[in-house]
């Protein structure tokens, strides 16, 4: 079993998003994340997927995902170098003594509090999904009132690109 | 040229190059109905049922290699066309369905008569399209063609909202003949350098055997598979679907592969050392139990989807293209090179592959007093010259079938191989029939099966279908009480056909000819003036054995090697 990134570039037509939904749940393979929007091309949009399978598996997804008709193209950026990011944005209860506690924490994590009350903060944090979960961790759990992820996006390093 | 919705419709059709549609008329498709009124180069043939429209367009499709055209209204209708969809879709036979959608402004408002018809249809098609601007259509229309047709082809769906054919909103029309989809481009042509792998595979093996499936139907592909295997001199087997792409009667033919295919078949592949698929997708009615499937081969697979390579059993030389294109070029840098196959190797494989051969598989029983479905089906080949245009329903008589109608040529067996589904025989029936008028068209059937559709009787009387039914009326869902008898210590639960309707009488109700045949003795006679009335649609009525079973056959869970014969087989009893 590897995790694996899928990127890919699909018509930004309307039915495209539910194609790829409805093929993972058709063919009962497992989706963790799925994160779309359209592209600096606006009839293209940029998926980006994430799953954890076998080999054989994902050689069937991949396959199965190049065949929609609306794909126009695809790659798995966890064979190469790449980097991911996943926004998070999390509601945290912060009173009393906490309220340095947590201020701290997010400077380490290298998180914005984007808005204050009187006891929480929200927190905006970007990093891979590592990070994020670490983050999470580390704040007690008591004191966590709500978690919004994106879900991964991802690039290749270097020249190497998906585009058309 | 400026045109309504509704008018582009028809027109693209006939751009298309269609001329046969089926359909059933609604609210929803009226502006639509009212142009093909208004025109006589797209003919329309009036179903009862639209399940009924979607299996004629696919019996049109099978036997002429064109896409098969279905209109039908939104709702009620669309969802009946489903189960026809669906069986396209598995059987990849090229389909284009037009569905009428309420107006734009009220999709989502469950107006009347609405159904998510791309959302239904999704699943179970090719692909979908839902009509957003009259502009859109012509490109539309020509992208449903484009997509059915090439590739692996597929049904597409077509949703078309009713305001889309306003027949008051004119614009200009041009069909885009010369489309170019970025995000679809199917690959013809295999890669040399793999096929030339496969080459080489094939002339050190010692035990080499083609399988055979419905893409060398597909892609017309049957000379090209022929020349292949007689240059190669080995073994064939082929899937239900690809029956007919290879003549049956040829000494390299080892029959059908499968639960119910030949043993010769079954044990060649289990004892091959290079296994070469053409256009077959590794079904598990073909495989058996996988981890028993073919031990000892290293496989070579040709199929123009790469999702259908090592999708259920892992391959060591996928070619991704055409079967005909890679089959050519397999040919030729056979004939150009001076390498030769194993000959040894093989001539000791045919005297191993004719001793299983001599064991006579299809052995049954025959008998004077009852009617042998095997002999029923033989008698249909003897009457009709093994030259016929055969529609089947599903279940013993579709083993039965193709078991014992040794098709010589493709296009020939139209049955419902991947869904499975009843109620296919006589609605494709109906779409063979039109696109060969002249030709002889049967279609076999069971008692359980023809009652799924048999209001198409009266479409054929409308249309003046001449088909021949031979119904193998055994009383029982003959394939559900042969598992019961078999792995349910004979429960017949709920498999007897009670309350059936007197077939006969039945067919005279709707104007046609009805016949019953009880003996032997009368068959073949009863056969032969079924199809010297050229003119009529003939039900034959054919009360068989009611207890034969399908033999050979490979339980569920065992291997190609693990086949279990039939009594007579087992006795080496009369042929
Ligand atoms: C009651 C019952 C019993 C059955 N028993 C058996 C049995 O004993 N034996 C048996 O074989 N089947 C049996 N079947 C049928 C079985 O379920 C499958 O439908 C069948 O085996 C599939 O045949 P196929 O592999 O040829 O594939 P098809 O469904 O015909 O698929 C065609 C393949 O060719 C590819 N292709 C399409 N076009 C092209 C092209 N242009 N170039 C290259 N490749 C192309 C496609 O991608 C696909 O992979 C039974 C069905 C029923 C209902
Ligand atoms: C629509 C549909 N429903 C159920 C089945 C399951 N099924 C497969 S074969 C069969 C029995 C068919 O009986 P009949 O048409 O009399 O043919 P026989 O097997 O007796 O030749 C059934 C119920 C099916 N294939 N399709
Ligand atoms: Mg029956």
């Amino acid at each position: 079993m590897k995790r694996h990134i899928i990127s890919l570039l699909m018509e930004n037509e309307a039915g495209a998003l539910s194609n790829v939904s409805a093929l993972f749940s058709a063919r009962g393979f497992n989706i963790e994340s799925l994160c779309v929007a359209p592209t600096d091309d606006a009839s293209l949009s940029r998926m980006t997927l994430v799953t954890t399978c076998s080999e054989s598996v994902f050689e069937q997804i991949s396959k199965q995902l190049n065949k929609l008709i609306d794909v126009v193209k695809l790659m798995d950026l966890t064979e190469g170098d790449h980097i991911e990011r996943e926004m998070m944005l999390i509601k945290v209860r912060a009173e009393k003594e906490m309220r340095e506690e947590i201020k701290r924490l997010a400077e380490i994590f290298r998180g914005k509090i984007i808005d204050v009350s009187d006891n929480s903060y929200v927190i905006e944090m970007t990093g891979d999904s590592g990070k994020l979960d670490a983050f999470v961790h580390v704040i007690p759990e008591d004191h966590v009132i709500e978690v919004v992820r994106t879900g991964v996006s991802g690039i290749a390093r270097g020249v190497k690109s998906l585009t058309l | 040229m400026e045109l309504s919705g509704a008018e582009i419709v028809v027109q693209a059709l006939k751009d298309e190059g269609v001329e046969t549609i089926f359909g059933y008329p609604g609210g929803s498709v009226l502006h639509i109905y009212d142009a093909l009124f208004q025109q006589d180069d797209v003919k329309h043939v009036l179903v009862r049922h639209e399940q009924g429209a979607t299996h004629a367009a696919d019996g049109y499709a099978r036997s002429t290699g064109k896409p098969g055209v279905v209109l039908v209204t939104s709702g009620p209708g669309a969802t009946n066309a489903i189960t026809g969809i669906a069986t396209a879709h598995l059987d990849s036979i090229p389909m284009v369905v037009l569905t009428g959608q309420v107006p734009s402004a009220l999709i989502g408002t469950d107006a009347f008569q609405e159904v998510d018809t791309t959302g239904i249809s999704r699943p179970c098609s090719k692909h979908t399209f839902l009509v957003k601007r009259v502009e859109d259509l012509a490109e539309t229309m020509r992208k449903a063609f484009y997509i059915a047709t090439t590739g692996r082809p597929g049904p597409v769906v077509v949703d078309i909202p009713k305001d889309i054919t306003d027949p008051s909103v004119k614009i200009p029309y041009e069909y885009p003949r010369n489309l170019k989809m970025r995000s679809y481009s199917p690959v013809k042509k295999g890669h040399l350098g793999q096929i030339k792998k496969a080459v080489e595979l094939i002339y050190n093996a010692k035990r080499p055997i083609i399988y055979s499936g419905g893409g060398v139907v597909i892609d017309n592909a049957s000379g090209s598979l022929i020349d292949l295997t007689r240059e190669l001199g080995v073994p064939l087997t082929s899937t239900l679907m690809g029956l007919g792409a290879y003549p049956a009667s040829d000494r390299q033919f080892l029959g059908m592969l499968g639960m119910h295919g030949n043993y010769e078949a079954n044990m060649a592949m289990h004892e091959a050392d290079v296994l070469i698929a053409i256009g077959a997708r590794f079904d598990d009615r073909v495989t058996g139990h996988i981890a028993h499937f073919c031990p000892q081969a290293k496989i070579i697979h040709i199929d123009i989807d790469p999702s259908s390579i090592s999708k259920n059993v892992s391959v060591d030389i996928p070619i991704v293209g055409s079967v005909k294109d890679v089959l050519n070029d397999m040919l030729r840098i056979i004939r150009e090179g001076d390498r030769k196959i194993d000959n040894d190797g093989l001539t000791s494989w045919w005297e191993r592959i004719e001793a299983w051969r001599g064991l006579g598989c299809l052995r049954y029983e025959q008998s004077d007093e009852v009617i042998k479905p095997q002999f029923a089906v033989e008698t249909l080949h003897k009457v009709t010259g093994g030259d016929l245009y055969l529609t089947s329903d599903v279940g013993q008589h579709q083993m039965f079938a193709a078991q014992f109608y040794k098709f010589e040529k493709p296009r020939r067996w139209i049955n419902s191989g991947g869904l499975g589904t009843m109620g296919f025989g006589l609605p494709a029936a109906m779409g063979v029939q039109m696109a060969h008028p002249d030709k002889p068209v049967a279609c076999i059937t069971g008692e359980a099966s023809i009652l799924m559709c048999i209001q198409e009787l009266a479409t054929c009387k409308q249309h003046g279908l001449p088909i021949k039914i031979m119904l193998m009326n055994n009383g029982y869902m003959g394939m559900v009480r042969q598992w019961q008898e078999m792995f349910y210590e004979g429960r017949y639960s709920h498999s007897y056909v009670d309350a059936l309707p007197d077939f006969v009488e039945l067919t005279k109700s709707f104007g046609h000819v009805g016949m019953r045949v009880t003996k032997p003795s009368d068959l073949e006679a009863a056969m032969q003036e079924a199809f010297d009335r050229k003119d009529e649609l003939v039900f034959l009525d054919i009360l068989i054995d009611p207890t034969e079973n399908v033999y050979p056959m490979i339980e569920a869970g065992k291997g190609h090697h693990e086949m279990a014969m039939s009594p007579a087989s087992k006795q080496g009893g009369q042929r």
